[in-house]
Parts: C-alpha cells; sequence; structure tokens
C-alpha cells in the first residue's frame, strides 16, 4: 500500500465523519439513538470525531423497552455522564401504562415491535429531523439496499421502493415538516471492522459482550438469560454457563452463546471465524420469516 | 490490519450469471455464514433447483424475490487479508441505468459479465459506456459460462477481440479479461483446471491486484467546507477550524491557499483531526483546517490552491441522467442543485442532445429526458457553482438535481468541459 493511501478503517472514518457532518450541517434538530451497543457506540465516537474540538451538536435517545440488560443500562448512563450528555428516554414502558401501545404477553413475548411507537413518539415530541442510528448493511439482505440518507414520511415511514438516488457523496436530505432523515453513518461497516475501530479507539462496551458466567436456558438454540421478562417453557432448564453475547438487545430476544473470549483480541479471533451472522447467533425475533426485518422497518422500526 | 477499502460495481444482463458470480464471490471467499447458506439451501430445494443457487444470496427486498430479479443496488461486503471489499450489485435491465449509475459513481473497478454463449450484447455495450461515463478507473470483463462453450479459448477470444473494437470508441483506461465458470467457480477464486490455455489472474487475483492508488486527482487540490467548527469551550476559545474531507490534492501545513468565493488568500496554519495534527492530507480524508488569518468562511466554500482553482460558473454543461419515473427533464424547468455542500438552484436553459446509450448516437432532436435517459444539458444557477470537469475530478465535477416541491431527487450530472 502506498504512503497515499489509506488503512481500510481511516478510510471507513472518514466517510462516516463526512456524512455526519453533511446531516447536522443540514439539519435543525439531529438526534443520535444510543441503544447502549456496540454500533451505537461506535457511531458516538465517530460523532464526537466529527465535531471535535467542538461539543456534540445533537441530542442523544434512547428508546427504552423496560427489558434491557442492567449492565447496558449502567454503561448507558455512565457513558452519557461521561460525556457530560443529558440522555433523552423514550420508554415503551410508559407508552404501555398509558395505553398507547399493548403489551405482549406469553412465554415468547418481545417488545421488539413496540419500540417503533416510542422511537416516533420521541421524535415527533422532539421534533427531531435528522436521526442517526447505527445500522450496517451486512447485517441482514433488507438493510443491504437501504441508503445512508433514508427518507420517513410523517408516519416514519419507509418505501424500499420510492428510495432517493445516492451517487457520489451528494446526500440529500432535504425535507418537509413532520418528515424525517434517518442516517446511517457506518452502513458500509462490517462486524469485523467495527470490532477493530473498538480495539483501535479503545471504545469502552457493556460488559455483557465479554466472557462472563450466567444462569441461562436453552430455547431455539440460544441460551436465554434467566430474567423476570421471560417464563420457562415445558422442559426449559436454568444452568450456569460461560457466555457472552454478540448483540445487545432485550433480554427478551437477544441470545448469548458459549464463548471463552474476554478481551476485545480474542472477540475478534471469535468473529474472524465464526460461522454465523450475528442476527442468526442471537436474534429470536428475525427468525420468524425471511421478510421480518422488511416488514419492520416499512412500519417505522430502527 | 493495514489493507485498502476498494469499491466494486457488477453488472451484467439479466441471466449472465450476475447473482451467481457475486454469490460465488462470497462464498469462497467465505463471507457466507451457516445460517446464510442454510436458508439458501432451503429457498433451492423449495424451488426445485438440483444445485444449491447461490445466486439467492444476493436476492433482496421481497418484491424482488417475488419478480426473481434484483432491482435495485445492493451493497455486499467481502475481504481478502490485502483489501476490503464494497460491492454495489446492479440489476443489468435497461430501465435500471439508474441503478448503474449509481452504483458505478463511486467504483474504483467495475466488473462486467457476459455470456460465453451470446458474447457481446447491447446490454453488454450499454454498461461499458456507462461505467465510462461515471468515470470508473478499471473495467473486468468476465466471460461467463465457459462451461457451456466446452471451454474454448477460440471463443473466448472471440468475445474478448469484440469487446476490445467496442471499447476503443470509449473512454476507458485499463481493461482486463477473464475467462470464468460462476456456477462451478472456476477462475472466481479458485484457479479453473479446465482451461490450462489461460494463465493471467483469477477474478479475485485481479481485484486484489489492480492499483487504485492513483485513481484519485492528487494535483489539484479542492477542500468544500462542509462545517464551520467554533467550540464554545474555554480550553479552545478562540479556535476556528473549517471542517471537510479532501476532494482533490495533498494538503499540508504551511501551504498557501484561496478560499473561494471570496477570493482571500491565507496559509494553511495546520491540520487537525481528534487523533492529532496531520502533516499532510490526501484525497478522501475528513479534517479540520485552521488557517493564519481570520477571513471569513462558510459551508459551501471552497479552499484551493491560488494558482489552481476550479471554475466559479453559473454557466455548466453536463451529462445528465434522469433517475425519477414519470417526470421528466425539460427546458425551462427549475431544480435545487447540490454540488460539493454547496446547494443552489438551476434553470436548465437548453437540452442539446439526447444520447443513446446503445449506439451512442445523439439525438438533437429530443425536447426532454425521461427515467434512464441521458443527455448533454446546459444549466444556469442562481449562484456561481465551483466547479471542475467530472473527467479530471469525480466529487468536484458531480451534482444532483432536486425536485423542490417533493425534494426527490431527480437527476444527476457530470460537468463536461467549459460551457461555450
Ligand atoms: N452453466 C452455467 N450456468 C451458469 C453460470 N453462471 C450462472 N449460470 C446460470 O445462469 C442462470 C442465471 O444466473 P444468475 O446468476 O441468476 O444471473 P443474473 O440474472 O445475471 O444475476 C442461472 O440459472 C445460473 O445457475 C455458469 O458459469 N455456467
Amino acid at each position: 500500500m502506498s504512503k497515499t493511501q489509506m488503512n481500510h478503517l481511516r478510510a471507513l472514518e472518514s466517510e462516516s465523519i463526512h456524512i455526519i457532518r453533511e446531516a447536522v450541517a443540514e439539519s435543525e434538530r439531529p438526534v443520535l439513538l444510543f441503544s447502549g451497543g456496540k454500533d451505537s457506540a461506535v457511531v458516538l465516537r465517530l460523532a464526537l470525531k466529527a465535531f471535535w474540538p467542538a461539543r456534540l451538536p445533537m441530542a442523544v435517545m434512547h428508546v427504552d423497552t423496560g427489558h434491557n440488560f442492567p449492565e447496558v443500562l449502567e454503561f448507558r448512563d455512565k457513558a452519557m455522564a461521561d460525556l457530560g450528555v443529558e440522555l433523552i428516554v423514550s420508554s415503551v414502558q410508559e407508552a404501555i401504562d398509558a395505553g398507547r401501545v399493548q403489551d405482549v404477553t406469553g412465554p415468547r413475548a418481545s417488545r421488539n415491535r413496540l419500540q417503533t411507537e416510542s422511537l416516533l413518539r420521541g421524535i415527533q415530541r422532539n421534533r427531531f429531523d435528522v436521526v442517526f442510528g447505527g445500522a450496517r448493511r451486512d447485517e441482514e439482505k433488507a438493510r443491504a439496499k437501504e441508503r445512508v440518507f433514508s427518507f420517513r414520511d410523517e408516519f416514519g415511514q419507509w418505501d424500499p421502493k420510492a428510495q432517493r438516488p445516492e451517487l457520489w457523496s451528494l446526500y440529500n436530505g432535504r425535507h418537509g415538516v413532520g418528515e424525517h432523515m434517518r442516517v446511517f453513518p457506518i452502513s458500509n461497516w462490517t462486524e469485523m471492522d467495527i470490532w477493530q475501530f473498538i480495539e483501535d479507539e479503545g471504545i469502552e462496551l457493556p460488559s455483557i459482550y465479554f466472557s462472563h458466567k450466567r444462569r441461562v436456558f436453552e430455547r431455539d438454540g440460544m441460551f436465554m438469560a434467566e430474567s423476570p421478562f421471560l417464563t420457562l417453557l415445558d422442559g426449559e432448564e436454568v444452568r450456569e454457563a460461560t457466555v457472552r453475547f454478540r448483540t445487545v438487545g432485550d433480554m427478551t430476544c437477544t441470545g448469548a452463546f458459549a464463548s471463552t473470549a474476554s478481551t476485545i483480541s480474542d472477540i475478534i479471533d471469535e468473529v474472524s471465524t465464526t460461522r454465523i451472522t450475528e442476527r442468526g447467533a442471537s436474534r429470536a425475533d428475525d427468525r420468524v420469516s425471511d421478510a421480518a426485518m422488511e416488514d419492520r422497518k416499512k412500519g417505522g422500526y430502527f | 490490519m493495514q489493507s485498502e477499502l476498494v469499491r466494486l460495481a457488477t453488472t451484467g444482463s439479466v441471466d449472465d450469471g450476475k447473482s451467481t458470480l457475486v454469490g460465488r464471490l462470497l462464498y469462497d471467499t467465505k463471507q457466507i455464514f451457516q445460517d446464510e447458506m442454510d436458508a439458501v439451501e432451503d429457498a433451492s430445494r423449495r424451488r426445485g433447483t438440483d444445485y444449491v443457487d447461490l445466486a439467492l444470496l444476493t436476492d433482496g427486498l421481497r418484491a424482488e424475490r417475488e419478480q426473481g430479479i434484483t432491482i435495485d443496488v445492493a451493497y455486499r461486503y467481502f475481504a481478502t487479508p490485502k483489501r476490503k471489499f464494497v460491492l454495489a450489485d446492479t440489476p443489468g435491465h435497461i430501465q435500471y441505468t439508474r441503478n448503474m449509475v449509481t452504483g458505478s459513481s463511486t467504483a474504483n473497478i467495475a466488473m462486467i459479465l457476459v455470456d460465453a454463449r451470446n458474447g457481446v450484447l447491447e446490454q453488454t455495450r450499454r454498461h461499458s459506456f456507462l461505467a465510462s461515463l461515471l468515470g470508473v478507473p478499471h473495467l473486468v470483463l468476465c466471460v461467463n459460462k465457459m462451461d457451456l462453450v466446452d471451454w474454448s479459448e477460440e471463443q473466448y477470444d472471440a468475445v474478448c477481440d469484440d469487446f476490445r473494437q467496442f471499447a476503443a470508441r470509449l473512454d476507458i483506461h485499463d481493461l482486463r479479461f477473464v475467462p470464468v465458470s460462476a456456477l462451478l467457480g472456476d477462475n472466481i477464486v479458485e484457479r479453473s483446471t479446465n482451461m490450462d490455455w489461460y494463465a493471467g489472474p483469477t477474478v479475485l487475483e485481479l481485484l486484489e491486484q489492480i492499483h487504485i492508488g492513483s485513481d484519485q486527482n492528487m494535483i489539484d487540490v479542492r477542500f468544500p467546507v462542509q462545517y464551520v467548527v467554533r467550540p464554545h469551550r474555554l480550553d479552545y476559545q478562540d479556535y476556528r477550524g473549517y471542517a471537510g474531507k479532501v476532494a482533490g490534492g495533498i494538503m499540508k501545513p504551511g501551504d498557501d491557499v484561496m478560499v473561494l468565493p471570496s477570493g482571500f488568500t491565507s496559509k494553511i496554519r495546520s491540520i487537525d483531526t481528534h487523533d492529532g495534527p496531520l502533516e499532510e492530507a490526501t484525497p478522501g480524508t475528513s479534517a479540520v483546517l485552521t488557517l493564519e488569518d481570520d477571513i471569513d468562511i462558510s459551508r459551501g466554500d471552497m479552499i484551493c490552491r491560488p494558482h489552481n482553482q476550479p471554475r466559479a460558473t453559473q454557466d455548466i454543461d453536463a451529462m445528465v441522467c434522469w433517475m425519477e419515473e414519470g417526470t421528466s427533464l425539460e427546458p425551462g424547468s427549475m431544480y435545487a442543485i447540490k454540488h460539493t455542500t454547496r446547494w443552489s438552484r438551476a434553470l436548465i436553459k437548453e437540452l442539446q442532445y439526447e444520447l443513446n446509450i446503445n449506439t451512442l448516437h445523439r439525438d438533437d432532436s429530443a425536447t426532454q429526458l425521461e427515467l434512464n435517459q441521458i443527455g448533454r444539458v446546459r444549466l444556469r444557477t442562481t449562484t456561481p457553482l465551483l466547479v471542475d470537469a467530472y473527467r479530471r475530478n469525480r466529487e468536484t465535477g458531480a451534482f444532483i438535481l432536486v425536485n423542490e416541491a417533493t425534494n426527490a431527487t431527480v437527476g444527476v450530472g457530470m460537468v463536461t468541459g467549459e460551457a461555450s
């Protein structure tokens, strides 16, 4: 590689920073969605880098389902305190209590789908017009086609058939009142890029990404964490295992797997040899059908 | 971890085997996970094919799955120890010129497929023309389905000769050929044992070897200002920086610079990043510049060198591709235009001709451009834009047209030479 050529992480970083600045420069009220997961931690770092030495010129919001891992909430709050940023929390529990959505019940109940209401409500209430998300195109087939600047109508809906052409690094963020743009600065990053960047930058993460002992039970080929939100089915038994999580989501639908990877570099080794996708390994909700994600996205999901 | 980022675009006529080739590249470079493979095996079985249809790996949205064709640009990722590839997978239907134009706009390398039995078709010529129009520096022609022509060297040579003749009329600087069978995997990642007469690289070897370091313009310094950084904090009280991504040339502290459109000159004091100051910034680098002098600079301005400036003009000649269904570009209409980091408004003064992308014939009786049509257009903008010819710089020579009522991106343009 010649001296004038950047390595791929720096090239990706420069692209992402460019995207973040374009979106903020043309936005009245930008917000970054922060779940406490690794992808949103990377987007947060990139956003900080994009405006340095100025402070983060955007709000930060979390859609809280009430079914989060306590370790992740703890990490989230510490990250915000370190930054001096006041987090906006849009709560699914509140939506349930107010009767805007109906809670799900049963042993497989997941609030994942209920998040859409709280997300859109958070966006509307605060009149956010640019919403940064940490989705990557390598995660899932429907994502592979989504634009970096993705237009949402006043109902938050995504229309995969009417996406704006996106060429060069010319992004069109124009939208009317009540509409907004979802912006995905790490569209072109893969899971491996994310981990290499986290290692390079020394980004902190919630402890559940690393190998630990946990009380779990087996369901659909994954280990589910014992929690007050999940009821055991017949034949399911709780036992202690050494596991870690590959993604961060609700306790009800995020599965763990047996792993002894306890450092970032262990994880990089593991990711480079694994034969299962991130979603396949840990998202119970995507397994329902091939088109599951596409349907949820059309309705306004992340 | 010192790997380079390379952007690819693939196209081919329907059924030439593009999806199979992409699936094969992903599968043989071990980017396909077991659960994805299980899903594809399942789907293949349901469809009753007697082999695993790797093309299914890249089929995206539901509508496409139903129609059985890919209809939009999808992005795929794969990596080797040397390079990380971002692949824009674009379908080859005539009505989808829009997607090919999109996929090619940032590509370093275009891979075009032909079926060895059919050779160079009208569609092949169209794809090659679009790749050259969009300024893709390297083109790889994959002559596919060699298994169906008995691995014949003569047939391969005939296809290549035919293509070379046609390509001579285009602006293609680097052209390569590979005989492959995407279905069987010959010469994609694994070397073929059926074509001993071919001693050249496999597709993946080519993708790893093609030198992309000189693709960008390293000479003409161009820095479109994205954002003015003014930290309201005590430790950086007087700091004033200009954030952007280098669009051309190499910038160093101490360099004399000129700011356009104001024409004020200064020197670069520092090139800052969160990780510390840079000794130089090359194309594609995002950074924050500080200057020696306090001058008024805002988003949309361009920093360049005093003796090497883009053209500041309100009159622009460009090749425009219309991207929206149901509407058309017509002289007299007005659009919002985005060029680098600057928005302005543009009036369509004249449609000089429509270019038939199959025959390269110029139709100067054309009165409008519809979806997927390309033509030479003269625009007048309400404020000057700071442009270079697209041939010289793909960043400062490109623009998009946006419908001011719907906010849809309706057209894309590439600046041609001097407007006369
Ligand atoms: N015999 C043979 N068939 C192929 C080859 N590549 C693709 N095909 C078949 O050609 C058909 C079209 O391939 P597909 O990848 O879907 O084409 P696309 O429309 O260009 O994406 C499918 O039936 C493939 O199995 C090849 O190298 N040899």
